[in-house]
């Protein structure tokens, strides 16, 4: 097929004409600002592009992006998009979910789809709390938090997203900040240049019912000592200069150490970032560093090259029809034993 | 050489009974194939158990295969049997009740061990008592059969495993029917020793019922005098797949099909994935939700798509299908019904589910609902659902069950071009108005299927409430009212486009038999067999459950008494009487089984009798 040229699109032509109903100050109007800016630089088709949501906050996404767009039930998207993507690889196919419709009720779903590998992307915003159902804990929330219905605080684990990710075999991991425009715009390249599913969670403030819950990392002035910005053959290091500080791995398990100003932090055994880890080991590590005490990891955790479902189900279909020559509906009728009456 | 006596039959039906693991399905399976080419119409009925080997001997373990096969026209598979061949105690306890009296059972002696009796459930041997009753025949099947195996490379086990194909062999003999097509299922399915053994017992069970004094006749069915053309037997699993791969090629869509394994539906699933080069593509979810759910999705995207389950797996779709119903997109979704509740009897059969997939889902969310009648109208039906959803932009249910999905029946094949090429057509950019996902066809009320991909038609579509034409999410009340009258127009238009429905038997008169889905056979049996008697009885059979076809009410209106059987409580007769306010007496059955031409007959007889 001849590639049409694709023409020149800019950020107002993927904004719809319908009105955004997100509450004042929410972290999805940053997000959806930057993805409607990323999507021009992909050099797809605006036709090609579809947002596929659950239930949600965040799943009323689709509504706003002037592409295709299904919102779904709650917690399906991943499945909806399964059947999407492998209707039609060509599609650029992007889920947008939330803690609650992605881990909770569609924990199952956001599992399968992860662990076949669909090239899709996946945008979990997390806001650790439900804000459509009106301020409940969510599946990310933290033991003890005191909601409507966890009056005496919540007696649940949390589930940490990246974590959950690495264990369903994802091939591409990433986490970053609702109102870091370049990083998230960057993650978001990344993430649609992956060829397989593509994992993202984005933290994103709710200012109704978990307001400040990302302070440290989504405010400039302490995002520099607060989150440890992750890049591909690059010491994990932060703080500012007189204050650096790095991660180092102490029989496998991360440790924060100090560091002059003068040091080779790979010297002093900083660890060096390596997305493309084939074993996952590294990356849960990484997963497990959190706040108060560790920096929160943000980028790439992990891209490694998989098989993706909906090529090989092509595949099956191709070679079948190499092998048998396409289907030919009367032989399949009259195969077996048949017998004439006349 | 033993001269022996050929009687002519019109009319025969068997049972083979044994352990599930005695490979009494592939027996039965067998035994049909070669009795189809004999030339007999027929009509199957495996019975088996949901374990899959249960302990061995026990009743729980039982499993059965009737054939019911003639000279002439049938279509139930007997009420009764006139020989059962019984692999051990347990299968003749389980099933002795059926057969007729003074019929033949012939058993394997070799099984009738004390411990073998008391597993049965047998406090003593009760083959002295069952000679009184019926032609009993003993024959040690274990003992003849590694006789017959002798000198082969086989351990005592696998000579064993044979032992079904003596017995197939020797009612081969008896019912004078060829061993070709077994002997060639054989040879392509196993190879050295196996093979040999499988086909030397074959043969050895044939000689045995020619030599021996236990048989002085055998029988000989003339073949049935049936319209002409080229046949095929065929079970409603397999003609639900092959009507999932048909619809695909006529509609020049390959088909997307979504399921989650569940019995008795995950055959379709099975044998669906088997003809990737029709383009097909199947995918089997996480669980059933998924698989409605990607099914949508495919849907969305622009391919036929269809999704299939039976009864739990089904409900468990429904909001998915409602989702379907809201944003208006073409799906078929096909459930195998089976006894319930909750996981119920999956092997059995039951027409539970009627009214939950008419207003199974929340709110006012209508769906057409077809159900097939017989194991080879699977087929069309399923493209029938197809076309309806495509040309009404809305998901259709099909309600096959249980019964249908095993049996088999022999089908004329129809001709590829008698199923009629209906191309699938996509919405494409209109000038540069902008595009409106709820436009309308004015007469079907179809909106356009824009599909992702085509330049010009973004747009959005999702389970909230929205404005005709543009698709907006509006919740005003007006709005809302409009929406929901629409859909169910929409389904209610249906009635326009499908045939009504036809009497079989006199226009009107005393009594009307009326069914639905797959007990169509016993009911036009009972109702031929009442006929016969010169009573005055007339049956109509549903294919069209919503809508009903248009002339349902007033052709309800022509009988003095309306009959409607239904394996379930009276879930059609329901919906008669409360659409149409007439009288209709139900006649319900829920064992798990399917009817008996008998039961119908009498309460045929009984609202007769009543009126004389």
């Amino acid at each position: 097929m001849a590639a049409n040229p694709v023409p020149k699109l800019s950020r107002k032509d993927f904004v719809a004409d319908q009105d955004v109903r997100w509450c004042p100050g929410c972290g999805d109007y940053s997000i959806l600002a930057n993805v409607q800016r990323v999507m021009p630089e992909l050099g797809v088709p605006r036709e090609n592009i579809v947002f596929i949501s659950g239930i949600g906050c965040s799943s009323r996404f689709p509504y706003y992006m002037n592409t295709y767009g299904f919102h779904t039930i709650h917690g399906r998207a991943p499945a909806f998009a399964t059947g999407v993507k492998a209707a039609n690889p060509d599609l650029s196919v992007w889920v947008v979910t939330g803690d609650g419709d992605g881990l909770s009720i569609g924990g199952n779903h956001l599992l399968h789809a992860i662990r076949r590998n669909l090239d899709v992307q996946i945008l979990l915003f997390n806001n650790r709390v439900y804000g459509l159902t009106k301020g409940q804990y969510s599946p990310t929330s933290e033991l003890g938090m005191q909601t409507k219905s966890s009056p005496h605080g919540s007696i649940d684990h949390p589930i940490d997203p990246i974590s959950f990710a690495l264990g369903c075999g994802a091939s591409f991991v990433a986490r970053t900040i609702d109102v870091d425009a370049p990083h998230l715009q960057q993650v978001l390249r990344r993430a649609h240049q992956h060829k397989g599913t593509s994992f993202v969670e984005i933290l994103q403030n709710c200012p109704v019912f978990n307001d400040g819950i990302f302070s440290e990392v989504e405010d400039r002035k302490t995002r520099f000592e607060t989150a440890l910005v992750l890049e591909h053959g690059k010491p994990l290091t932060f703080g500012s200069a007189g204050q650096l500080k790095g991660i180092v791995l102490d029989n496998g398990v991360p440790k924060v150490i100090d560091l002059r100003d003068e040091d080779d932090p790979v010297e002093r055994g900083v660890v060096v970032h390596d997305e493309s880890h084939q074993t996952r080991s590294y990356a849960s590590a990484l997963a497990t560093l959190k706040r108060p005490d560790f920096p929160v990891p943000v980028g790439v955790i992990r891209e490694v090259e998989k098989a993706c479902y909906e090529d090989m189900l092509q595949d099956q279909v191709s070679h079948a029809i190499e092998t048998n020559g396409p289907g030919n509906l009367n032989t399949l009728l009259h195969s077996g034993d048949t017998w004439e009456v006349s | 050489m033993i001269t022996k006596s050929i009687l002519k039959l019109d009319d025969v039906a068997i049972r083979f009974a044994g352990d599930s693991g005695d490979g009494m399905q592939l027996t039965g399976t067998k035994f049909t194939d070669e009795t189809a080419l004999a030339g007999n119409d027929l009509s199957t009925y495996p019975d088996f158990p949901a374990e899959i080997r249960a302990p061995a001997g026990t009743m729980a373990g039982v499993s059965g295969y009737q054939i019911h096969f003639a000279s002439r026209d049938i279509h139930t598979p007997a009420d009764r049997v006139d020989l059962l061949v019984a692999f051990n105690p347990a299968a003749l306890r389980a099933n002795v009740e059926d057969v007729r009296s003074q019929g033949m059972i012939i058993i394997n002696s070799d099984a009738f061990t004390k411990k073998s009796l008391t597993r049965a459930g047998y406090s003593e041997d009760p083959r002295v008592d069952l000679a009184t009753r019926y032609n009993l025949v003993e024959i040690p099947l274990t003992t003849l059969n590694r006789e017959a195996l002798h000198g082969l490379a086989l351990t005592q086990r696998e000579m064993d495993r044979c032992k079904n194909f003596f017995a197939l062999g020797l009612l081969c003999w008896l019912y004078g029917r060829p061993m070709d097509a077994t002997e060639r299922w054989l040879s392509g399915k196993f190879k050295g020793d196996v093979f040999e053994g499988n086909l030397r017992t074959l043969n050895a069970g044939h000689a045995f019922g020619e030599t021996t004094e236990l048989f002085p006749t055998h029988y000989t069915i003339p073949s049935a005098k049936i319209e002409a053309g080229t046949y095929r037997n065929i079970t409603g699993n397999i003609a639900l797949a092959w009507g999932i791969v048909a619809a695909g090629e006529q509609m020049n869509n390959p088909v997307f099909l979504g399921a989650y394994p569940i019995t008795p539906a995950s055959e379709v699933l099975h044998e669906v994935a088997r003809h990737r080069h029709f383009g097909v593509k199947t995918f089997q979810a996480e669980d059933e939700i998924a698989a409605a759910s990607a099914t949508i999705g495919a849907a969305f995207a622009g391919q036929l798509a269809v999704t299939i389950s039976s009864g739990p797996g089904f409900i468990l779709k429904q909001e998915a299908i409602g989702l379907g119903v809201m944003v208006e997109l073409p799906l078929v979704a096909i459930n195998v019904q089976r006894a319930g509740p909750a996981t119920g009897s999956p092997t059995k059969t039951e027409q539970g589910d009627l009214l939950a997939s008419i207003f199974g889902r929340h709110s006012q969310s209508p769906v057409p609902v077809l159900a097939p009648s017989t194991p080879g109208d699977c087929f069309h039906t399923v493209i029938e659902a197809f076309k309806m959803a495509v040309e009404f932009m809305t998901p259709v249910i099909v309600l096959s069950d249980g019964y249908l999905a095993n049996s088999a029946e022999p089908w004329k094949i129809p001709d590829v071009e008698s199923l009629g090429r209906e191309p699938v057509v996509f919405a494409t950019q209109d000038g540069d108005s902008k595009f409106k996902p709820y436009s309308r066809v004015p007469e079907t009320l179809a909106r356009p299927w824009a599909i992702p991909g085509t330049p010009g038609l973004e747009h959005r579509i999702g389970g909230l409430t929205k404005e005709d034409v543009t698709g907006n999410i509006v919740y005003g009340a007006e709005n809302h009212q409009h929406m929901v009258d629409l859909r169910a127009e929409k389904i209610a238009r249906i009635a326009n486009s499908i045939p009504p429905a036809e009497v079989e038997g006199p226009d009107t008169g005393k009594l009307l038999v009326i069914g639905w889905g797959g007990t169509r056979g016993a009911i036009m049996a009972a109702v031929e067999e009442c006929t016969e008697n010169g009573q005055e009885v007339s049956q109509v059979h549903l294919r069209h459950l919503n809508p009903f076809p248009g002339n349902i009410g007033e052709l309800l209106g022509r009988f003095e008494s309306v009959l409607c059987p239904e394996l379930n409580e009276g879930q059609l007769a329901m919906l008669l009487r409360a659409r149409y306010l007439i009288d209709v007496q139900s006649f319900s059955k829920i064992s798990g089984q399917p009817f008996k031409v008998g039961e119908i007959v009498d309460q045929i007889q009984k609202i007769l009798n009543s009126k004389d």
